[in-house]
């Protein structure tokens, strides 16, 4: 109820902290919008192929995402989607494949690689630190660009100090951003499900990606709730130039925000393409109504 | 001499096998894990060469060592199958184990002095001594389920095992505070030495009555459960609920009093390790930490797998008798105290879910 | 009415991440401190009840200051860092060993005799050190696991201390005794020097510890804590994080095993650090509050005062109780409330002052 009463107020506070976060962005070179759509490819993905024991969860599974892109992964439940970007961010292992980011290929990731290389990500079900507040996650998200020492910590004195309060300047900008300055000191595991979603936004936000993966964003959420977070996504884009896979399975969703959608099944690729080219695609169609035999 | 010529040659193929096999097994490792993997392999194949050229030096008396290690083995697998079946059922790492064969000790030898004390036949007694403790398991069984378990539903594994630390500490002072805290010897068993082989090797092996009466006992507690498990209505359930909690709910297993069952049949476990490690120790304080070994003796097996709880608990057995007899006069005895430990953390080191454990695989 | 934060504004992130954000905190805080750094010495001096008596001192603060620190170290690795001990007790008694090798000094390797503060302080780092030895299983296994991991080192440094000779100094008996207590020239012999000794040691090593938790490293143990599989794809290492949290907890759990050594007991054996201590320090953990610096001097405070409860009560109301009985109703009285709070409060006491403060800054009215 809060929320709403201060609807009017809200405006004016959010339009100068996007500001800053535009600012920010506007130092780095990608951010200028007008060039969001190119055609340099930022991560592809070749012959993936994963299982487990002897379950095939992807099979060569080949695609790619451009630099300043919206992309979309759908899918039937199973599919391996979820799957796929565990591989992206180096949590499974795939037996064969090439992954390349930014012109370096390899053969798997490794999540701490592929945190420093500029992929972060959210989650399915919501896996934030249940235990620290809103601050401290998207504080945690700041980790790697936090170099200082466990002495000037354990001291807490000087740089540590300094560090400190410049990481938290960015995390307050990304608090303004995202309109949660009122659960700011809460421990995440007490706020509603809407609320962490859009923590778990921040906390992979603060780790300035150049490829964000969102894994069902808007699962579980209302039209509210959905419109607002389809506002954030488009807004990361837009103005910080972040290039952004998701996964989705509202459509109405995926094909308002998408530039390309990559569609699975059974761990296979089935289409790739636009949204309107995916949507008359006659397996697209079949997989998700099911075939008439 | 000639021993540890044929010994330290098979050792050294020992070492190589073991690199081949951590080399070739295809799993992706770090630096880390390759290098500790090495090394165990190494301090491994040194102890079995070193084992090999005792054995080969005097047959007969490894044979000894080693039967003797695997008879009280087979008590270590006894009260590891508790832990097993408790894990499997109720998701609990259960620490109070040591707990409950001292407060089943405690019970039936005071019991049991009562009774023969006020004049009770020896052949009586000891059924209803045997009754009476079985009770006290129930009781324990039942008040765990209600006031420990029950509440902590659904928990993490974590805060579970920290609960049974809690409940060890109650079952320990309560014990004690009712029935006594002295050693009190107990004699259900012969005890005395016997002879077998004498044909084969000069002397013979020496084995205790003791350890061989265990190790029937044992073998028939194993097939009996194995039976109530595989072919009763009970056990049929206490499956399901091992396999999926909800699911067996769902389906109107009552949940509740598989617990009480699977807590129960622990408690029955303990009271016979009890009897045997009663006889030959006196029931004292100390079992506790005797019992305690089955929790190594898990992680070796796999904590879900009893016939791991089984292999496990002879593995540490006999591992730990001859570590103590062989080893420990080079570096000075006690090793049983913490040989299993270390041995545990050797196999997490290399096999994080036990010899027969399943591989986790971790979902996001 | 007094407890609020009304009025006091924070223009500056670096007020608003102080350890007490209120201004009240602060007070009582600096009160607390002042009375126990000057307060308790000069009523001790002039005899003051209960100051006065040497017991208050020798066996009740000097215990609870000690101890306090190591369930800090201990809360560092389970209540922040999630990664479950039971060997805690090991690495007090490698601290208080290896302090001793150091203060009497290893002729093997030509090493004299070092003075006092740097052999504590070098038996924290030795402390530290087989820590993060014992830590690396923890790259690999989680929870449960971990505990028997624990557990391995707790018995085998229980048998090291005992038979491996050359860490007593070769003492006949097993037992050995502290060198003299020379800080900078200045003998600790009184009970009162010994307990501002203690008292310096652990508001030094607890403000290092706060200083940790709220950092940045903090934040990774926590998240290593709540989620390990998301912090590790964010770009949090665990080997780094978990080894750090081994490394930090062994050091401060490594010094005040040396304190308890030096200080307290003057002359010990191995039983001193065995596993019941560390279930000791587990339980002053659990009951003072996982996660929490308060709630390690809590947990200390009532673990220490229960036995003492138990044996003063029952005999001013002329039952008094046999040593035995009061020793099994403290492990029942522990026990059950260890589950209790696991039930009710896994937060422990730390919570619950909390709550009271939350309370205390509302009242008089209910919201």
């Amino acid at each position: 109820m809060s929320v709403k009463t201060e609807m009017p107020v809200a405006p004016a506070e959010t339009v100068p902290s996007l500001a800053m976060v535009m600012a920010e962005a506007e130092r780095r070179p990608e951010a200028d919008a007008r060039q969001r759509l190119t055609t340099e490819v930022l991560l592809s993905v070749e012959g993936v192929s994963l299982s487990f024991g002897g379950v095939k969860a992807i099979s060569d599974a080949s695609f790619d995402i451009r630099k300043g892109e919206i992309r979309a992964i759908i899918g039937p439940n199973g599919a391996g989607k979820t799957s796929m970007l565990n591989v992206i961010n180096g949590f499974y292992f795939p037996q064969q494949g090439v992954i390349t980011f930014k012109g370096e290929k390899r053969r798997e990731m490794r999540p701490y690689f592929a945190a420093t290389s500029g992929i972060s990500r959210t989650f399915q079900n919501v896996a934030l630190f249940k235990g620290m507040t809103t601050l401290d996650n998207m504080m945690a998200g700041r980790t790697l660009k936090m170099n200082k020492g466990l002495f000037w910590q354990a001291l807490r004195v000087g740089p540590a100090v300094a560090e400190e309060i410049r990481h938290r300047e960015v995390v307050e900008r990304l608090i303004d951003f995202l309109e949660i300055q009122h659960i700011r000191k809460v421990p995440v595991g007490k706020l509603p499900y809407g609320l962490q979603k859009r923590v778990e936004l921040g906390r992979a936000l603060a780790m300035e990606p150049e490829l964000l993966l969102l894994d069902e964003p808007m699962a579980g959420m209302n039209l509210e709730e959905k419109e607002d977070m389809s506002r954030f996504v488009l807004t990361i884009n837009q103005s910080l130039g972040t290039t952004i896979a998701l996964i989705e399975h509202d459509m109405g969703v995926v094909m308002d925000l998408s530039d390309r959608v990559v569609v699975l099944e059974y761990g296979r690729k089935i289409a790739d393409g636009t949204p309107d080219e995916v949507k008359s695609d006659p397996k697209v169609i079949d997989a998700y109504l099911g075939v008439s035999h | 001499m000639t021993a540890l010529s044929i010994a330290i040659p098979g050792g050294i193929g020992a070492i190589l096998a073991g690199l081949m096999f951590t080399l070739l097994r295809g799993d992706r490792k770090s630096a880390i894990d390759l290098a500790v993997h090495i090394f165990l392999a190494v301090v491994m194949a040194v102890f079995l060469a070193f084992l090999a050229a005792k054995a080969i030096d005097n047959p007969g008396g490894f044979l000894e060592i080693l039967v003797g290690g695997l008879l009280s083995g087979v008590l270590y697998s006894l009260v590891a199958l508790g832990f097993v079946l408790i894990f499997k059922a109720s998701g609990v790492f259960n620490y109070a184990q040591g707990a409950m064969v001292l407060v089943a000790g405690l019970a039936l030898v005071r019991s049991l002095d009562f009774l023969t004390a006020s004049g009770v036949a020896t052949v009586v007694a000891v059924p209803l001594a045997i009754l009476f403790s079985g009770a006290v398991m129930a009781l324990c069984a039942f008040v765990i389920e209600k006031w420990v378990l029950r509440p902590l539903l659904n928990q993490d594994g974590l805060t579970l095992f920290m609960s049974t630390i809690g409940a060890t500490f109650v079952l320990e002072g309560l014990a004690q505070m009712v029935f006594g805290s002295e050693v009190y010897p107990l004699k259900l068993f012969p005890t005395d030495p016997m002879i077998l082989l004498e044909s084969v090797f000069p002397g013979g092996i020496l084995v205790n009555k003791l350890d061989v009466w265990g190790g029937v006992i044992a073998g028939v507690l194993v097939a009996a459960l194995a039976l109530f498990f595989q072919y009763t209505k009970t056990g049929r359930a206490l499956r399901a609920v091992a396999d999926d909690h909800a699911a067996a709910q769902s389906v109107g297993i009552p949940i509740s009093w598989i617990w009480f069952i699977v807590w129960l049949v622990a408690g029955i476990v303990a009271l016979v390790a009890a009897t045997v490690w009663g006889t030959k120790l006196g029931i004292q304080f100390s079992i506790v930490f005797l019992a305690l070994k089955a929790l190594p003796v898990l992680i070796i097996g796999g904590f879900t797998s009893v016939p791991g709880a089984i292999v496990g608990g002879l593995i540490v057995g006999a591992g730990e008798k001859l570590a103590e007899l062989y080893i420990g006069e080079l570096i000075g005895g006690g090793i049983e105290y913490w040989f299993a430990y270390v041995l545990a953390l050797a196999v997490l080191l290399v096999r994080p879910q036990g010899l027969f454990g399943e591989k986790i695989i971790e979902r996001i | 009415m007094l407890y609020r934060e009304t009025g006091q504004f924070k223009s500056t992130y670096s007020a608003d991440m102080g350890i007490f954000p209120l201004r009240q905190d602060r007070n009582a805080l600096f009160v607390l401190l002042a009375f126990a750094f000057i307060g308790v010495p000069l009523l001790a001096h002039f005899h003051v009840w209960p100051f006065g008596s040497e017991y208050l001192l020798r066996a009740i603060l000097l215990p609870f200051l000690i101890l306090s620190m190591a369930a800090i170290g201990v809360n560092i690795l389970i209540g922040y860092c999630g990664q479950i001990s039971l060997g805690s007790g090991a690495f007090m008694a490698i601290g208080a060993y290896m302090a001793y090798k150091f203060g009497t000094g290893m002729p093997e390797i030509g090493l004299p005799p070092l003075p006092v503060l740097v052999s504590i302080l070098l038996g924290g780092v030795c402390s530290a050190l087989v820590g993060i030895l014992f830590g690396i299983p923890s790259l690999r296994i989680k929870g449960l696991y971990l505990a028997v991991a624990t557990l391995a080192a707790q018995f085998f440094f229980d048998w090291v201390f005992l038979r491996v000779a050359w860490f007593t100094n070769y003492a006949p008996s097993g037992s050995v005794s502290a060198p003299e207590l020379n800080v900078f020239g200045w003998v600790v012999n009184e009970p009162l020097e010994r307990y501002l000794l203690c008292l310096t040691f652990v508001t030094v090593f607890a403000l290092i510890a706060k200083n940790l938790v709220r950092g940045n490293i903090g934040r990774q143990w926590m998240a290593i804590r709540d989620m390990d599989i998301a912090a590790e794809l964010m770009g949090i290492r665990p080997f780094f994080a978990k080894l750090s949290a081994f490394a930090v907890s062994s050091f401060i759990v490594g010094v005040a095993g040396a304190l308890w050594a030096f200080v307290y007991l003057g002359a010990w054996e191995p039983l001193a650090f065995s596993i019941d201590r560390s279930l000791q320090l587990l339980f002053m953990v659990i009951i003072g509050g996982l996660g929490s610096i308060l709630g390690s001097f809590l947990g200390a405070g009532f673990i220490l005062i229960v036995p003492i409860m138990l044996n003063l009560v029952p005999s001013e109301l002329g039952v008094p109780l046999s040593t035995e009985t009061i020793s099994h109703l403290e492990f029942i009285i522990f026990g059950s409330l260890i589950c209790f709070l696991l039930i009710k409060e896994p937060h422990g006491f730390a919570r619950l002052v909390t709550l009271m403060k939350e309370k205390l800054r509302l009242w008089p009215f209910p919201y």
